[in-house]
């Protein structure tokens, strides 16, 4: 029986997470080849100053992330061999608000940055650049909308003190959420460098 | 030998949780079954449709005019011929060929076969079956929309597909529903294929190593991965094309079109950006409508020879090759669309390789009968002819692997033998073996034999009938798409295309035995035992039909690999998987699985 | 059973391939490159009809050998086990690649990558819902500019030329027939006015899709006086499979003669 015992038990949770952001990257890398191919297609590539308020999303979204580790749980949980997690403690509640609040900012900046695109009288199908703006920021936001998803799943968890699946939880919702982060970094660089 | 489960054995006993909105891997791979069974259907009937009107175009079809109003009178129009012709590809590659041997099978056996007590994500798993519901509906409504059902194919190539009202018929809201459709098909099949693979690295039993996956497991596993590489590529293109459809943008339609006499107001898209992303998603396609069928067969195969199956590691090796190749040839589809012709001698390299892996894997098959007792059930039947006709149309690809042959070939009648052949056909055949192999374990009740065989014979030989003359077809260069044959160098054709259109009401017609023996079998089949055919995986160690939980409380303990057949074991010349008696001393098999430390 | 499934395959093989050799199934080519395409068509029939007739022949066999159950039979491991599987595969499948892509692709390089003749007669093609119009030059051997705004049927102006600026665009003669002289390099440029198309002849061997957007070479030099027709491969709409137009390889004579027809009109 010994000489059949398996590794501990991953949480599936966190391999479905890593899964899911080789799909998300996937997408973006299709949709950022897409962009490239699309400038390199036609010289009617028009050139726009991003708004301001991006550098400022960034630092929201970058704090957001540093926000979340805060809110982890500070005694690492250890998982015995029959797969059984054990945490001393559960992630932290006032952490996850502050970080949910930030993502909230985050998205609130990038519909002010829209608006604006609009004033200016750049909108979806006004070219090929801002096409790809408004397309890259709207993917960016639905996916982000998911993480708050997990993130809300997180406090409920710890407001149900059930401190092992809150543990599993903030895991699989924290590297979701800093997988946007780094996202957005790169978009936000893809972006700054064509557009 | 088992450790204790600790939550639901019971099942939940309403009418909806149970059947409807069910959390069960087995009722939504059910679920999954039936809907392709509807779609594999409405796909047939649309194909004969097609067939009757290319062997007879003039004449009507009875009943068609009351139903459908773009052929009034019964006589198909060459616009809804297209709309057939589209739906009927997009139903069969999306909602049969992806839906039926990998989100149906694949979610009724794969937990079972690796001792879970079901998927690792059961509410993703109810998701993505009612999201791929929602697909067909939304795609058969566009049969039902004013400017009727879209006709650009199932490739929908841009701009055709991207402009809207002004290109024809089918170009207004029945194009919008189907990339809508598609779009939606790809978030389901995307949190399938998450959740496909989460539960094979997390879930499986004490003692089922990666090597012990029996290789229908294997080949799930590894369809889930190109699913979800190729449909996180194909959602952003429906998205991008949506878009042009709808939102005024530019992807896809390059600036000066004039389509019935009105200059477009778009400018710069890029059409084939459209197909590059589109067969970065559709060649992989092919891998995930045929691969389960690699796994089905290789997983029935050892049962009906009785001994194990020649080379399971180069088997596994093989579909891990094809799949990672599979990324590497898409190009292929595009010889003669305009991009770089120094790229078309680039992909053609890897297309020619790709049959490398593909070949070893028939040999191997082809060198597991030698020295076999065969026992001549229909699933055996199907698993044979699935190696007949999946060489068949393998070595057509030869053909068109090649663009200096491409270049005659292409968009010909020879193409489209070819891809029925080697995905629809043998696809197909991996369903049905994988029907009749897996009727007792779903429903407790054997599939009458002798229908399946009758079924077998009548469709084998119907499927060559219908297929093999279209290489002849296209070796005249006859053009596929076309709803008749007015051009003068293909006239003659139109006896030959009567002799397909004959083979195919026929071979459709032997279809109606599938149905009633399903039918009949499921209510009146015989009782099965739990392992009706001494077969060695997880699957045939619980009841017919398994208990709510698979293992009546306990999750099995594995000790052998899946391919000990031809051995000395307790009940007979093989040994199940969970059966804790000893390796047998005289191993016959060279490829037996070695026990982990 | 088992015999019958072995001889129901052995016929399927044993007709199918019969009926691919009995009849000369393409029709004759009239190209100076179309033969390097036979060529390699033929060569690629032989070795993968000899791979098909053979595969299909061992399934057979073996389906019929060991198809009884008998249960005092042993069974048996095939020889080697995988290992003459994957080197044979390897070996056999292999080469068949390597001569094929060695020789396929340069045939595939003379006519889809190397450039066209520098003297050869450039003609113009459009490809439309569903029709074809072909444009020559005229005398001065240049092309007017086209302007899609302008494309006007009623009037005949059918690709947008402006021959009331462009003195280039006045003498081109626009025909909805693509007529060449023989033995004489001719290159194609294809622009689609809609959406896309294909030029498709089967005589010559060759294909082009058009794309809009894009302007794609194809060149080609007939060497028969012949009348084919041009058909399109790629699906452009409901009169897809009616779009057409014909192609007349003519004696030098001829042409000129047809080309002043066609300016006079």
């Amino acid at each position: 029986m010994t000489s059949m015992s398996m590794k501990p038990q991953v949480s599936p949770a966190q391999t479905g997470v890593w899964v899911g952001i080789a799909a998300i990257t996937m997408s973006f890398a299709a949709y950022s080849s897409a962009l490239i191919v699309r400038q390199g297609a036609n010289p009617d590539w028009q050139h726009f100053t991003l708004p301001r308020i991006l550098f400022f999303n960034t630092l929201v979204v970058v704090a957001s992330s540093a926000t979340l580790y805060a809110a982890r749980p500070r005694s690492a949980a250890t998982v015995d061999r029959s797969g059984t997690v054990t945490a001393v403690d559960a992630p932290h509640r006032n952490w996850l608000y502050v970080t949910i609040l930030l993502g909230f900012l985050f998205l609130f900046g990038q519909i002010l940055a829209w608006r604006n695109l609009v004033d200016q009288g750049i909108t979806l199908a006004s070219g090929p650049s801002s096409s790809f703006f408004y397309l890259l920021t709207a993917m960016h936001g639905l996916h982000l909308l998911g993480g708050l998803t997990g993130l809300f799943y997180v406090v409920y968890r710890v407001r149900r003190s059930t401190t092992e699946r809150a543990v599993r939880a903030y895991g699989a919702a924290s590297l979701y959420w800093h997988f946007m982060t780094v996202l957005w970094i790169y978009l936000f660089a893809l972006l700054a460098t064509r557009i | 030998m088992s450790s204790p489960v600790s939550s639901h054995s019971a099942g939940p006993q309403g009418f909806w949780r149970k059947y409807v909105f069910s959390l069960d891997h087995k009722v939504i791979g059910r679920q999954y079954l039936d809907l392709s069974l509807v779609a594999l259907t409405t796909g047939m009937i649309l194909s004969w449709l097609m067939r009757m009107h290319l062997g007879w175009p003039t004449k009507a079809i009875p009943g068609l005019g009351a139903i459908a109003p773009e052929a009034a009178g019964g006589i198909i129009t060459p616009e809804y011929y297209l709309s057939l012709m589209t739906m009927h590809g997009t139903i069969m590659v999306f909602f049969v060929l992806t839906t039926a041997p990998f989100a149906g099978f694949g979610n009724f056996i794969l937990p079972i076969q690796i001792g879970a007590e079901d998927m690792a994500f059961p509410r993703f798993n109810m998701m993505s079956f009612w999201v791929t519901f929602v697909a067909f509906v939304i795609l058969v409504a566009a049969f039902f929309v004013p400017e009727g059902p879209p006709l650009s194919g199932w490739t929908a190539y841009a701009p055709l597909s991207a402009v809207g009202k002004d290109a024809g018929p089918g170009q207004g809201w029945g194009q919008t529903l189907w990339v809508i459709s598609i779009g939606t098909f790809c978030i389901a099949q995307l949190l399938g294929s998450l959740n496909f693979i989460a539960t094979t690295l997390d879930l499986r039993t004490k003692g089922m190593s990666l090597a012990r996956m029996p290789f229908s497991t294997w080949a799930w596993f590894i369809t889930s991965v190109i699913g979800l590489i190729a449909f996180s590529v194909l959602l952003p293109a429906c998205v991008l094309l949506l878009l042009d459809r709808v939102a005024g943008t530019s992807f896809f339609i390059p600036a000066g079109l004039v389509i019935s006499d009105r200059l477009q107001p778009h400018a710069g898209g890029s059409p084939l950006l459209w197909q590059h992303l589109f067969w970065f998603f559709g060649h992989p396609e092919v891998y995930i409508a045929i691969l389960p069928g690699f796994g089905i067969v290789s997983h029935i195969l050892p049962a009906v020879t009785r001994k194990p199956l020649l080379g399971p590691r180069v088997f596994i090796a093989c579909m891990i090759a094809i799949a990672f190749l599979s990324y590497t040839v898409w190009g292929h589809h595009m010889f003669m669309s305009g991009m770089n012709p120094f790229s078309a001698t680039v992909f053609s390299v890897p297309t020619l390789i790709i049959t490398i892996p593909a070949a070893i894997t028939t040999l191997l098959w082809i060198g597991t009968l030698y020295g076999a007792k065969l026992r001549f059930n229909t699933a055996a039947l199907f698993c044979l002819a699935f190696i007949s006709v999946f060489v068949s149309g393998g070595i057509s690809g030869f053909f068109l692997a090649q663009p200096a042959i491409d270049s005659y070939l292409h968009g010909t009648y020879f193409v489209v033998g070819h891809f029925h052949f080697v995905m629809g056909v043998a696809a197909m055949f991996g369903i049905l073996a994988g029907t009749y192999f897996w009727f007792p374990k779903m429903f407790g009740r054997m599939m009458n034999e002798r229908l399946g065989k009758i079924h077998f014979f009548l469709t084998f030989i119907g499927v060559y009938c219908i297929f093999m003359p279209m290489h002849y077809l296209g070796l005249g260069g006859n053009v596929r798409r076309y709803s008749a044959f007015t051009v003068d160098y293909m006239k003659g054709s139109v006896p030959l295309h009567r002799f397909i259109t004959v083979a195919a009401l026929f071979t459709g017609a032997a279809q109606l035995i599938f149905f009633y023996n399903l039918i009949r079998s499921r209510f009146r089949g015989q009782i099965a035992t739990d392992n009706p055919w001494e077969a060695t995986s997880l699957e045939w160690t619980t009841s017919s039909p398994p208990p709510h939980d698979n293992f009546g409380g306990h999750h099995p303990v594995v000790y052998h690999g899946p391919n000990e057949y031809g051995v000395a074991g307790r009940n007979g010349d093989y040994i199940m998987q969970n059966s804790p008696e000893p390796d047998p001393a005289t191993p016959t098999a060279a490829a037996r699985t070695p026990a982990t430390a | 059973m088992g015999k019958l499934f072995a001889i129901i395959v052995a016929i399927i093989t044993i007709v199918s391939a019969a009926i691919f050799i009995s009849h000369q199934w393409m029709p004759p080519d009239v190209s100076v490159l179309g033969a390097g395409i036979d060529h390699q068509m033929a060569e690629t029939m032989i070795t993968s009809g000899i791979l098909f007739v053979v595969a299909q022949l061992v399934l057979a066999s073996f389906v019929w050998r060991f198809a009884d159950n008998n249960d005092q039979r042993k069974i048996k491991i095939f020889p080697g086990g995988a290992t003459p599987m994957v080197v044979g595969a390897i070996i056999l499948v292999g080469a068949e690649i390597l001569a094929l892509t060695l020789v396929g692709s340069k045939i595939w390089a003379s006519i889809y990558i190397a450039p066209a003749d520098p003297h050869s007669l450039k003609i113009d093609v459009q490809a439309e819902q569903f029709a074809y119009y072909f444009r020559y030059p005229g005398p001065d051997g240049k092309f007017g500019k086209l302007h899609p705004e302008l494309i006007d049927p009623s009037t005949g102006n059918f690709m947008g030329l402006d021959p009331a600026n462009d003195t280039a665009a006045r003498d081109d003669i626009v025909a909805a027939t693509l007529a060449v002289p023989v033995n004489t390099p001719v290159v194609l440029e294809l622009h689609a006015k809609d959406v896309s198309h294909a030029f498709y002849v089967p005589e010559l061997r060759i294909q082009q899709d058009f794309v809009p957007g894009l302007v794609i070479p194809l060149h080609f030099t007939a060497t028969r006086l012949t009348k084919s027709e041009i058909v399109c491969t790629q699906l452009c709409g409901l009169g897809h499979y009616n779009m057409r137009a014909y192609l007349e390889v003519m004696s030098a004579d001829d042409f000129k003669k047809w080309l002043n027809e066609q300016s006079g009109q």
